[in-house]
Formats: structure tokens, C-alpha cells, sequence
């Protein structure tokens, strides 16, 4: 790694971390009801939203009320969804004519953009009419983050509330979240990305005339469809192609939310690959910040309003631990290069431009950032990408798989992943309670068997879920059939995406064709239980706290703030993440890393 | 509890159908109107308009084969290179067989059309393809590998080539964020008004 790998990297979370603490004390503003100034100028707006819908914003939910809130909207908005795709060519707005989306394909996005998920088996511009992706997916790339963001902010209110059975409102923090987080800061990312390149037009593909005409070989088919063939070869047609059409659209839009939301399907199928979707050095600094700052922030949120904001610090520099060397590892791989094309690139006496393994990545971007981006977007549950991770090294695409199996921890998706960090972090107080022989608490609440069992749960289903599905991948013939490149690699394909959509993150070793009825109910199951079997325990756990006194601190208390907690989380984090996978990464990665070393 | 239920989904339908209205149609038109109106030209799509013809996008790349002009990297969108309708890239593991081969016909298509470089070691950049199959830009590297060739092919001065790509190039943000890439629509028709203005 050069000097400047090192300063990019450095300077990033840097920038990072100086945006935590102003975003952290609004969000904090806006969950705890106290004034500000966007409150002042859209409370109209707020009120509206409650009038037309009959909710009534005084009126708080038990833990109950507000997991079964939170199921219903996300059972609705799914089959609205599905409803819309399914019916779009009666819709309006479908001018490319695009037909009814197939039942399983619908039903796989539908739940692909509830959960925040954004897997997509799909090429947005041939299947989805701009109907379908304006009043159908867009939208819930609002929905999802929000749904995340209010479930946290009522399972923060378990902690910080004492006697009572009441979490919040869900509709109240659905709103509020949206108007006063999401949509300002989305329109300010949007107009800055717009300023650098990004279309934001709802006029046609404009054509440009090729500089240099090229040409292809089409296959020729017959009237059945299937190839013609002369002597055993293929027949073609020579095509000249002198006009490329270039894909605009309201763009800018999109990609603010898509970036900010931790939901990640793109407007493109490469994804922020696209120059159109990421234009240069620093448009790529605008949209890893988006992914990132959330996350980050809703720690020292968490810290506000349980009153220490010590507790926030210390589970954010648990994530940094665990993010941060993973961007060394990621990026160093990506440099060292693939050994087998190294040795076809070096001139006379083995001279090399050491330039690293750039296939599927940008030039503007370069290593560094390729590998960063990778990192974040699988610690988050973004998993929007800005190079393609199925042609990174093995060691290199173990990186982001990794980070996925983590649990979407570090810092994982707007609220989903620091709930998911603090159960974690209940799991290690009950660890060192059990060494020292006392009941465990955790920010003055007394950790017991209940509390116990429901997090054994949020740590025990998505391992499951994840090798359960990827044995059933390998062991079929319909699950084989998805995969592009032979081999240990092969194996990776199949792994990562049942692993990226258990933890709602998205992106993909995208040569797996998951296009297929298999792929699509497999993985529909795979996001359904990634984030609703996590979410309901975790607010029963809110429930149970919330109904507990304070237990006042004594000298027998651990202190959750310290360098020593910090510590013992990471371990629980990292123990927990190795112990399940490692013989599935056996298979995997480090299979293929020793093959290509010694090739 | 099935009183509830009830309550709850006609709640949620309308809920669903409000912010359809707020985030789906408000949003999208409000950034639509401030970036059409504060910046026109990248809103549209960056066009680069020569002589009133459209020939390109400074944004997005476009293949290039021909001995006079700088190439671009290797594109693995379908049908065709460097379709801006289906940008993606080939996801070829890197130990798959097939990938190898196809990057060693590549270089020998490099070395073929300028056989002085065949000592030279290759840009990595040059024999990979994007991940979006339209990557705009080649490393300088890249660029200077191919001076010679283009020069050769034009009857121009190296030096003046190699003026035009320093030109064209698009530097770190700050000086230190991103890497450096030279725009090789830019660069090519850069050289080509060159061309018309003799």
C-alpha cells in the first residue's frame, strides 16, 4: 500500500467521525420531541400526515403494539408492491411497454426493497416501468431506512425508560424519521451530486454519434428462438453500431436516498460503478460518507438518550475495530493483485507497474477506493457497489463476505445494525457476569433469562438461515445452475448471496444468475427472516427493560464505557462470526487464495 | 387484538399511498426542478456537442480500436462494448480459466499493434474490464503507453500527444483524493480537431 492509500483512507474516517456528533444530536432532537428548526418549518406537514391516516401521535405502544405495527405497514407496502409490478403494464408511465414482472420475481423484489435489502435479480431498465421504480421502489427505499431507524429508536427506549410498558409510536417515528431526517438531508446529497454529473431529467435517453463506429456478431436465430447452425457452427450476423444511446434519468435523486438509506439498488445495473452514478473521486466521497454516517451516528444518538453519551462512544469505536482493519486487508489484497495476470502483464526482466488487480473496477477510483467501498457497503447493509466484488482477489473478496457474516454490525443498516451491536453487547455483559459470578446489567438494567433467550435468538437465526440455504444452493441442481465461474469460487458465489440477503445487505458476486424461480423464493425467504425474525426479538427484549427499575451502580457493576468492554465486544462480535463460518470460508475463499498463490 | 388489526391495516394503506405522494412523486420533482434549474448542462447528462452534433458524453467511455486513436479499456457490456443502455461488468473470478485467456488476447492484441512496446510491461488497467463497462478514463500509465503508436499513426510530434493527454487528464480531488485517469473520448477528440484545423 502507497502513502496515499494511507492518507485517503485516513481522511475518510476523519471526515466521518466530525459529522457523528452533529447528525447524532439532531437525530436524538427529533426521537426525543424537542424543538429544532426543520420541527418549526414542516410540523404542518407532520400533522397533515397524521390527519389523512388517523393516527393519533399521542398515543404510545406497548412492545406488542409496535412490533405488530411495524409487521402489518411492512405486509401492505409488500403487497402493494407486488401488486404494482405485477399489474404495471395496465399502469401508467410504462412508455418502453415493459410486461406484468413474473410472480417470482416480484414476489423476490418485493421483499427485496421492504427489508431494506435492494437485492435485485433484475435489470431496472428492461424489466421495471418508471412507474414501478417511482411509486413502487423508490418509495420504499424511504420506508425501509425509516422502518429500521423507528424500531431502534423504540428499542433505545426500553433502556431509557424506567416502569412502563410503552416503546413510542410506530407511525409517529415512521414520520418523523422520513420528513425531517431522510428527505432534507437527501435533497441537499442530491443537489450536490447533481453539481458533479449525475442526470436528474424525466426526458428520453438522449444518442450521441460514436466517435469510432464498432460493430458485434449477433447470434441468428429461428423463428423458435434457438440458434442456427451451419456445419456445427453458430451463424451470425454482423451489426454496426454507430449511435449510443445514453441512459438518463432522474437519477440524483435515487442514489441520495439509496446511499443515505442503507438500502443500495441502484438506478444503473453497475450499480455506483456507473459514471453516471458516481462521476468522479469526489462524488464517491459524497456517497461512501451517505452510506456510512447513519450508522455511525445513531450510536451517539443512542448515547443522548439513555443519558451517557460514553455508552455511544464506546460501541462506535467497537465498530471502528471491526471495520477499519478489514479496509487494510481488503485494499492491501487489491494491490498485491492476481498473481496469474501479474505474470502476463510484466515486461522485459520482470519490470511490473505493480498496479494492482483493476478488473472490474473504474480508473477514477483506483484501488483504494474500490476496496473502501467494498468494506463499508458490506459493514453497512447498503451493499451498493462501486466495483465488482466476484473479480476481486479471493483474500480481497473475502473482505466484504466477512463483513456480512459479522451480522451487519459495523455499523450494519440505519437502525437495524446497532440494535442488532447492542444485543451483542448484552450477549457480552452475560458473558463476563457468568466469569464473575454476578448478574449481569447493562446500562442499569438487569440482564436475565428472558432477556437472554431473545438475544440467543437474534444471534442464533441468521447463521442458520445462511448455511441452511447455502447447503440446500449447493447440494440441487437449480442452485448450481446460478453459478458462472467453476470451482471454490463457485462455492463463494452461492454462499454470498444467501449471506448478503440474511443480512439485508444486497450486493452480490454478481456472476450468480439468481433470476430463477429457485434463487428467487430461496432468497425471499432469506430476507424475510433476516429482518423480521431479528427486529421482533429485539423489541420484546425493549418490552421486557423497559417494565424494569434502574439498578443504581455499585462497586460490583461493569462498566460499559471502558477500553476493557470495548474489548470484550469485539471478541463477542468476532468469536461468534468466526466460530459459525470458518468452515464455510474454508471451502471458499481460502481455498481459492491457496489455489492461485501456487498456480 | 383483531379490532387492532384492522385499525392498523386501513392505517397502513393510507400510510403507504401518503408517502407515495411525499417521497415518490414530491421528492423526485422538487431535485428534478432545482437541478434542471441550477445545473442545467449535468442534469442532462454532460453532453459534449461538437458542430451541433451530439458525439458523446464527457461521463461515459466509448470503444476504440482504430491505431490513431487512444483505446479504451476492455468493456463487458452486451451486446456491444460500451452500450450506455446496460452498463456492467464481466464478474469473471479471478482464477477462472477463461478470464486468463481472454486478458492474454488482449495483451497480444496491445503488442500487435505496436510491436516496439512488446518489451514493455503492460498497464493493468488497459487489459481489464470496468466494472461499469463505461469507464471514461485509462491511468496514465495506460496513456503513455500508447503515445508512441497514436504519434506514429498521426505523423504528430510524441511530445504534442503527450501535451494533448496532460490536457485530458483528470486529476486527484484536493491532490490526493481518488486516482488520476486520463479522458480518452476527450483526449481523441482533442486530436482530431488537431486534424481538421491544419
Amino acid at each position: 500500500m502507497t502513502t496515499n492509500q494511507w492518507t485517503q483512507i485516513g481522511f475518510f474516517f476523519v471526515l466521518l467521525l466530525l459529522l457523528v456528533k452533529p447528525l447524532g444530536w439532531y437525530m436524538a432532537r427529533v426521537y426525543e420531541h424537542k424543538p429544532f428548526f426543520l420541527g418549526k418549518w414542516f410540523g404542518w406537514l407532520e400533522r397533515l400526515v397524521y390527519k389523512i391516516c388517523g393516527v393519533r401521535p399521542e398515543e404510545e405502544m406497548d412492545w406488542k403494539g409496535y412490533a405488530l405495527a411495524m409487521l402489518i405497514f411492512n405486509v401492505v407496502g409488500g403487497l402493494i408492491l407486488y401488486a404494482i409490478e405485477r399489474l404495471q403494464n395496465h399502469l401508467p408511465l410504462n412508455p418502453a411497454g415493459q410486461s406484468a414482472v413474473p410472480p417470482d420475481l416480484a414476489m423476490n423484489t418485493a421483499i427485496s426493497f421492504i427489508t431494506n435489502t435492494n437485492w435485485q435479480n433484475y435489470g431496472g431498465e428492461s424489466t421495471m416501468s418508471y412507474f414501478t421504480q417511482m411509486a413502487g421502489l423508490a418509495v420504499h427505499n424511504f420506508l425501509s431506512a425509516a422502518s429500521g431507524m423507528a424500531t431502534l429508536a423504540a428499542f433505545i427506549r426500553g433502556f431509557a425508560r424506567k416502569e412502563t410498558k410503552l416503546l413510542g409510536n410506530f407511525w409517529v417515528d415512521m414520520t418523523r424519521t422520513t420528513l425531517y431526517i431522510l428527505m432534507p438531508i437527501c435533497v441537499a446529497i442530491a443537489l450536490a451530486l447533481i453539481s458533479r454529473g449525475i442526470p436528474q431529467t424525466f426526458s428520453n435517453y438522449p444518442s450521441a454519434t460514436l466517435v469510432q463506429p464498432t460493430s458485434y456478431d449477433q447470434p441468428v436465430t429461428n423463428a423458435q428462438g434457438t440458434p442456427v447452425t451451419v456445419d456445427g457452427k453458430p451463424q451470425v450476423t454482423h451489426v454496426a453500431v454507430t449511435e449510443q444511446s445514453l441512459a438518463v434519468g432522474p437519477v440524483a435523486s435515487q442514489i441520495a436516498i439509496k446511499q443515505f438509506g442503507t438500502n443500495g439498488g441502484g438506478f444503473y445495473n453497475a450499480n455506483s460503478a456507473n459514471p453516471y452514478e458516481n462521476p468522479d473521486p469526489l462524488t464517491d466521497l459524497i456517497e461512501m460518507l451517505a452510506l456510512l454516517v447513519v450508522g455511525f451516528a445513531l450510536c451517539y444518538t443512542f448515547g443522548v438518550m439513555v443519558g451517557d453519551k460514553r455508552q455511544g462512544w464506546a460501541v462506535l469505536f467497537a465498530m471502528l475495530l471491526l471495520l477499519v482493519p478489514m479496509v487494510f486487508l481488503c485494499v492491501h489484497s487489491e494491490q498485491a493483485g492476481n498473481p496469474l495476470l501479474n505474470h502476463l502483464t510484466v515486461g522485459k526482466e520482470g519490470a511490473s507497474l505493480n498496479d494492482g488487480n483493476m478488473e472490474g473496477k473504474e480508473v477514477r477510483f483506483g484501488i483504494v477506493n474500490s476496496g473502501l467501498w467494498a468494506t463499508i457497503t458490506t459493514g453497512t447493509s447498503c451493499g451498493a457497489v462501486n466495483s465488482m466484488h466476484d473479480s476481486f482477489t479471493p483474500l480481497g473478496g473475502f473482505v466484504p463476505l466477512w463483513m456480512l457474516m459479522l451480522g451487519e454490525v459495523a455499523p450494519g443498516g440505519v437502525g437495524s445494525g446497532l440494535y442488532v451491536m447492542i444485543i451483542f453487547a448484552i450477549v457480552a455483559v452475560f458473558v463476563a457476569g457468568l466469569m464473575v459470578g454476578r448478574t449481569p446489567e447493562y446500562l442499569g438494567k438487569k440482564i436475565q433469562s428472558y432477556e437472554m433467550k431473545m438475544a440467543s435468538l437474534v444471534i442464533l437465526i441468521p447463521p442458520m438461515a445462511i448455511l441452511a440455504l447455502t447447503a440446500i444452493g449447493v447440494v440441487t441442481d437449480a442452485g448450481r445452475a446460478g453459478v458462472s465461474n467453476p470451482g471454490a469460487h463457485g462455492f463463494s458465489e452461492i454462499l454470498y448471496a444467501f449471506t448478503s440477503q440474511v443480512a439485508n445487505n444486497g450486493s452480490a458476486f454478481a456472476g450468480l444468475n439468481g433470476n430463477t424461480p429457485f434463487y428467487n423464493l430461496m432468497g425471499s425467504v432469506a430476507m424475510w427472516f433476516g429482518r423480521f425474525w431479528l427486529a421482533i426479538p429485539c423489541l420484546a427484549i425493549a418490552g421486557s427493560l423497559a417494565r424494569k427499575k434502574i439498578v443504581p451502580q455499585s462497586s460490583g457493576t461493569l462498566p460499559t464505557h471502558t477500553v476493557l468492554f470495548i474489548i470484550m465486544l469485539v471478541s463477542t462480535v468476532l468469536i461468534v462470526g468466526a466460530l459459525t463460518f470458518f468452515p464455510a470460508l474454508a471451502l471458499g475463499p481460502i481455498v481459492e487464495h491457496l489455489k492461485m498463490i501456487h498456480f | 387484538m383483531l379490532k387492532e388489526t384492522l385499525i392498523q391495516l386501513r392505517l397502513s394503506f393510507l400510510f403507504v399511498i401518503v408517502f407515495t405522494v411525499i417521497t415518490g412523486l414530491v421528492y423526485p420533482g422538487v431535485v428534478t426542478l432545482l437541478g434542471q434549474v441550477l445545473f442545467p448542462r449535468q442534469s442532462n447528462g454532460s453532453l459534449i456537442v461538437v458542430d451541433g452534433k451530439t458525439v458523446g458524453s464527457e461521463l461515459i467511455g466509448q470503444p476504440f480500436d482504430d491505431a490513431k486513436y487512444f483505446w479504451s479499456r476492455p468493456s463487458a457490456t452486451s451486446p456491444y462494448a460500451y452500450n450506455a443502455a446496460n452498463s456492467g461488468g464481466s464478474n469473471s473470478g479471478p482464477t477462472n480459466p477463461d478470464f486468463i485467456k481472454t486478458v492474454q488476447g488482449r495483451i497480444d492484441a496491445l503488442k500487435k499493434a505496436d510491436p516496439e512496446m512488446a518489451d514493455a510491461p503492460v498497464p493493468m488497467d488497459l487489459v481489464t474490464a470496468s466494472g461499469s463497462g463505461l469507464d471514461p478514463h485509462i491511468s496514465p500509465a495506460a496513456a503513455e503507453y500508447q503515445v508512441a503508436r497514436v504519434a506514429k499513426a498521426r505523423g504528430l510530434d510524441p511530445a504534442k500527444v503527450r501535451e494533448l493527454v496532460a490536457q485530458n487528464t483528470q486529476g486527484r480531488w484536493l491532490g490526493f483524493i481518488g486516482d488520476p485517469g486520463v479522458n480518452v473520448l476527450k483526449l481523441n477528440l482533442a486530436l482530431d480537431a488537431l486534424g481538421t484545423s491544419k
